[in-house]
C-alpha cells in the first residue's frame, strides 16, 4: 500500500521522534505489512463497494497543531470528558477511584508490549491495521479495576484538525472482572480540516463486567475516517455497542466482536446516514467461538442525495459454540434515486444447535405515509424529516437507553433537519 | 364553501369520477352513499390532492379558490381536512409529535401563534378523552397497533384539534362499536356551526340518525345519480342501490 498511499512526509516525522525500542520494532513491523499489503481495489472482497481514490493524491504527514478545539459537548450528561486533538491527550481529568489511564509512551516495555498484544490479538485481516501499527505514536489505556462500577459515563473526545493530516491512534479499553461502565468515543473535525483519521479501538470485557459503548463518528467535511473497533467478551460479559457515521468524505469501521466466554451477551447497533457525496460503510464480524452466548444486531441507515452506504454483517457461530442465539437486521431507506445502498448479510454456521436469524431490507418512503402528513397540513420537506427520523427513531426506542434518548435524539434530530430549525422543531 | 363542478379524475388510466357536482354551503352536512367502488374515497383524495389522482375536466372550489390548484398540504391549511378511511400506521413517529407538527402548521397558514408544549399537551389530552381514547395513545406511534375503531376516533381528534372549515369523513362509522358510534356523531355535532361543513361518506343510514345531513346523494359509477333529504337514506336502506340504478338506467 505504500506506493499508493503517501505517507512518507509522516514516516520521516516519527523517525525525528524519541520512543523506546520495542514501539520502534512495532512501527517497523507495521511499515513491511504495509509495503506487503496489496493496495485494495474493486477487486478486493471486502473493499468491493468502496473506493479508496480519495485517499491518494495527498502527501499526508503527521502534523501536531497548537489549536485545541473543543470537538463534541454533551450537556447534562455530567460525564468526564477525555480530550484529544490529532491523537494527543490535552487535558487530564480527574478520574474516579477504580479507573486508570495509561499512556502507551509512558508504559514501561512490559506493560507495553502486553498493550500491544492485546491489540494485535483481536486483529484479522483489515488492510489498514498495518498503516495504524506503522505511525502509532501513542495510545490510550483506559482500565476499570476489579468490581468497580463506574457511574459517571467517560467521555473520549477526539477532534481532528490541520491540512492533509494522518492521525493513527489506538483505544484500549478493559473491565476487569465485575466491573462496569460507560464510555462514549466521539470522532470530530474542525470546519477546515483536511485529515485522515485512522482510530482503532479494542474493547475488553471481562467475566461478569457489562460495558456500554458508543462509537460516533461526527465529522463534517473534508474528512476520510477508516478504523476498527474489536471486542472480546468473557465468560457472561455483557456489551452493549452503539455505532454512528454521519458526515466526511468516507468512513468505514470494521466491528469484530468475539465470544470469548460462555454465558456473555453483546448487543451491537448502529445508524448511518450518507448524504451529499458521502460514503460510509460498515463491515461487522460476529466471532461466537464458545456456546452459550447471545448477539442482537440491527444497522438501520438513512441514504440521501447521492450518498452512498455499505453494510456487510457477518455472523460467524464456530464449530463448539452450541446454543449460540444470533440475530442480525439492517434495514435502509433510501431518499433519493441518485443514493446508494450495498447490503450484504453473511451467515457461517457451524454449530447445530443454534438459533440465528438476519435480514436486510431496502425501502424508499412510503408515499401513502407522505400523504398522510401533508393532508394533516405538513409540508412534504418536514414530513420527510419527521419520516426519516422516525425510521431511526424505532430503533432508539427499542434500545431503551437513556443516554440514546437523551444525548443523540438531539443530535440526530439536527441532522436530519440539515440544521434548518423550522424542519427540526417537531422531532427535538 | 364547496362548489364541485363536473369533476372527473381517472386513476392509473381508468377513469373514475365521471362528471360530479356538489354544492356545499356553510354550515351543511351533506351525506354521501353509494355501493362499493362508485368513487366515494376517491372524491375525498382527489379533493384533498393526492398524487396519482389525476384530474381531467371539472373544477372544484374552496371558499371560492380553485382547490385542483395547490399543494395537498395548503389544502389542509386552507380547511379541508379528511377522515380517511384506512389511515396509515406511521412507527417512530409519536401521535403527539404529529399532531402538534399538524396543528402549529394549520395555525401558522391561518396567522396564529403556534401552542406551546405545555398549552398543547392539555389540549390534545383533552381532546382525545373527548373521543374516548386514553392519554397514553398520545405517546405511541401514529396509529401504530390502534385497532381499526382507535385509528377512526384517532382521525376525529385530528379533526377536533384542527378545526377545520370542511370535513370530509370517509367511512369514519365503519368498523365502530356502538357507543364508539355515538362518540362520533357526537363529536361530529359539537364541531357543526353555520360556517363548518360536512361531507360524510357512510354505508349506514344508522349514522345519520346520529349526525342529521341536510343532503343525502347517491354516488354510483363516479357520479352523483340521485340526490334528496335524509329520508332519501331511508329508502336506500330499505330498497338497496338497485333501485336507484333501475331508476336512472
Ligand atoms: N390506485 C388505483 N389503481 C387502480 N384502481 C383504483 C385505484 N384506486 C382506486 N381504484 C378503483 O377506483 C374505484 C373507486 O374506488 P373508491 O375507493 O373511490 O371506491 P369507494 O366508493 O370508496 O368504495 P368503498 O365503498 O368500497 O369504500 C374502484 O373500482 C377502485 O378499484
Ligand atoms: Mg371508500
Amino acid at each position: 500500500m505504500r506506493t499508493e498511499l503517501n505517507i512518507d512526509k509522516a514516516l520521516a516525522a516519527l523517525a525525528d521522534q524519541p520512543k523506546p525500542d520495542w514501539l520502534v520494532h512495532w512501527q517497523q513491523q507495521g511499515q513491511q505489512v504495509l509495503s506487503q499489503t496489496a493496495w485494495p481495489t474493486r477487486k478486493t472482497e471486502n473493499w468491493k463497494y468502496t473506493s479508496l481514490k480519495s485517499l491518494q493524491g495527498i502527501s499526508w504527514q503527521a502534523e501536531t497543531p497548537d489549536a485545541v478545539a473543543d470537538g463534541i459537548r454533551f450537556v447534562d450528561w455530567q460525564e468526564i470528558s477525555i480530550d484529544f486533538v490529532n491523537g494527543r491527550l490535552v487535558n487530564t481529568p480527574k478520574l474516579p477511584d477504580g479507573v486508570t489511564l495509561h499512556r502507551l509512551s509512558d508504559c514501561s516495555e512490559a506493560e507495553g508490549l502486553t498493550f500491544l498484544q492485546k491489540v494485535d490479538s483481536e486483529r484479522a485481516g483489515f488492510e489498514f491495521d498495518a498503516l495504524n501499527q506503522s505511525l502509532l505514536t501513542e495510545g490510550y489505556w483506559l482500565k476499570v479495576a476489579k468490581d468497580i462500577q463506574v457511574a459517571q459515563p467517560i467521555h473520549l473526545n477526539f477532534i481532528s484538525s490541520g491540512a492533509d493530516v494522518v492521525t493513527s491512534t489506538q483505544v484500549l479499553v478493559e473491565l476487569e472482572s465485575g466491573a462496569r461502565a460507560t464510555i462514549a468515543e466521539t470522532f470530530s473535525a474542525t470546519a477546515e480540516a483536511r485529515v485522515l483519521v485512522n482510530a482503532n479501538t479494542a474493547l475488553y470485557v471481562g467475566d461478569n463486567a457489562q460495558l456500554t459503548h458508543y462509537h460516533l463518528l461526527l465529522e463534517e467535511g473534508e474528512v476520510r475516517h477508516i478504523g476498527r473497533v474489536t471486542g472480546s467478551l468473557s465468560r457472561f460479559a455483557s456489551l452493549s455497542s452503539f455505532h454512528m457515521a454521519v458526515g466526511g468524505i468516507l468512513k468505514r469501521k470494521d466491528i469484530t466482536i468475539r465470544h470469548r466466554g460462555e454465558g456473555a451477551e453483546l448487543s451491537l447497533n448502529g445508524v448511518y446516514l450518507p448524504k451529499g457525496h458521502e460514503v460510509i460503510d460498515y463491515h461487522t464480524t460476529l466471532e461466537h467461538e464458545v456456546p452459550n452466548c447471545t448477539s442482537s444486531e440491527i444497522f438501520r441507515g438513512i441514504m440521501a442525495d447521492h450518498g452512498k452506504a455499505v453494510f456487510n454483517g457477518r455472523i460467524h457461530i464456530h464449530k463448539d459454540a452450541q446454543k449460540s442465539v444470533a440475530e442480525m437486521n439492517n434495514r435502509n431507506l433510501l431518499l433519493s434515486d441518485h443514493a446508494e445502498i450495498d447490503t450484504k448479510p453473511e451467515l457461517e454456521i457451524y454449530a447445530d444447535d443454534v438459533r440465528c436469524a438476519h435480514g436486510a431490507t431496502i425501502a424508499q418512503l412510503d408515499k401513502s405515509l407522505l400523504f398522510y402528513f401533508q393532508a394533516r397540513g405538513i409540508s412534504k420537506k418536514e414530513a420527510e424529516v419527521m419520516l426519516s427520523f422516525g425510521f431511526i427513531n424505532e430503533l432508539l426506542d427499542a434500545l431503551n437507553d437513556q443516554p440514546v434518548q437523551t444525548l443523540l435524539r438531539p443530535l440526530l434530530a439536527t441532522l436530519f433537519a440539515q440544521k434548518q430549525a423550522d424542519l427540526a422543531r417537531h422531532i427535538l | 364553501m364547496l362548489t364541485i363542478k363536473n369533476l372527473k379524475a381517472k386513476v392509473e388510466d381508468k377513469d373514475i369520477l365521471k362528471g360530479l357536482n356538489i354544492d356545499v354551503k356553510p354550515g351543511e352536512v351533506h351525506a354521501i352513499m353509494g355501493p362499493n367502488g362508485a368513487g366515494k374515497s376517491t372524491l375525498g383524495y382527489v379533493l384533498a390532492g393526492r398524487d396519482g389522482y389525476e384530474v381531467t375536466d371539472g373544477s372544484a372550489e374552496l371558499h371560492g379558490e380553485n382547490l385542483l390548484d395547490m399543494d395537498a398540504e395548503e389544502r389542509a391549511r386552507k380547511g379541508l381536512f379528511l377522515a380517511f378511511q384506512y389511515p396509515v400506521e406511521i412507527p417512530g413517529v409519536s401521535n403527539m409529535e404529529f399532531l402538534k407538527a399538524s396543528v402549529d402548521a394549520v395555525r401558522e397558514a391561518r396567522g396564529l401563534e403556534p401552542y406551546s408544549s405545555v398549552e398543547f399537551i392539555k389540549l390534545a389530552r383533552e381532546k382525545s378523552k373527548a373521543v374516548n381514547l386514553p392519554a397514553d395513545f398520545l405517546k405511541r406511534g401514529v396509529n401504530e397497533g390502534f385497532s381499526g375503531g382507535e385509528k377512526k376516533r384517532n382521525e376525529l381528534m385530528q379533526m377536533m384539534l384542527l378545526e377545520p372549515s370542511l370535513c370530509i369523513l370517509d367511512e369514519t362509522d365503519s368498523g365502530l362499536d356502538i357507543d364508539a358510534l355515538q362518540v362520533v356523531a357526537e363529536g361530529v355535532n359539537a364541531l357543526r356551526s353555520p360556517d363548518r361543513s360536512f361531507i360524510v361518506v357512510t354505508h349506514y343510514q344508522r349514522l345519520l340518525d346520529y349526525i342529521v345531513p341536510d343532503y343525502v346523494h347517491v354516488l354510483a359509477d363516479g357520479k352523483i345519480v340521485k340526490s334528496g333529504g335524509k329520508e332519501l337514506a331511508l329508502e336506500l336502506e330499505k330498497e338497496g342501490y338497485r333501485w336507484i340504478e333501475g331508476e336512472t338506467v
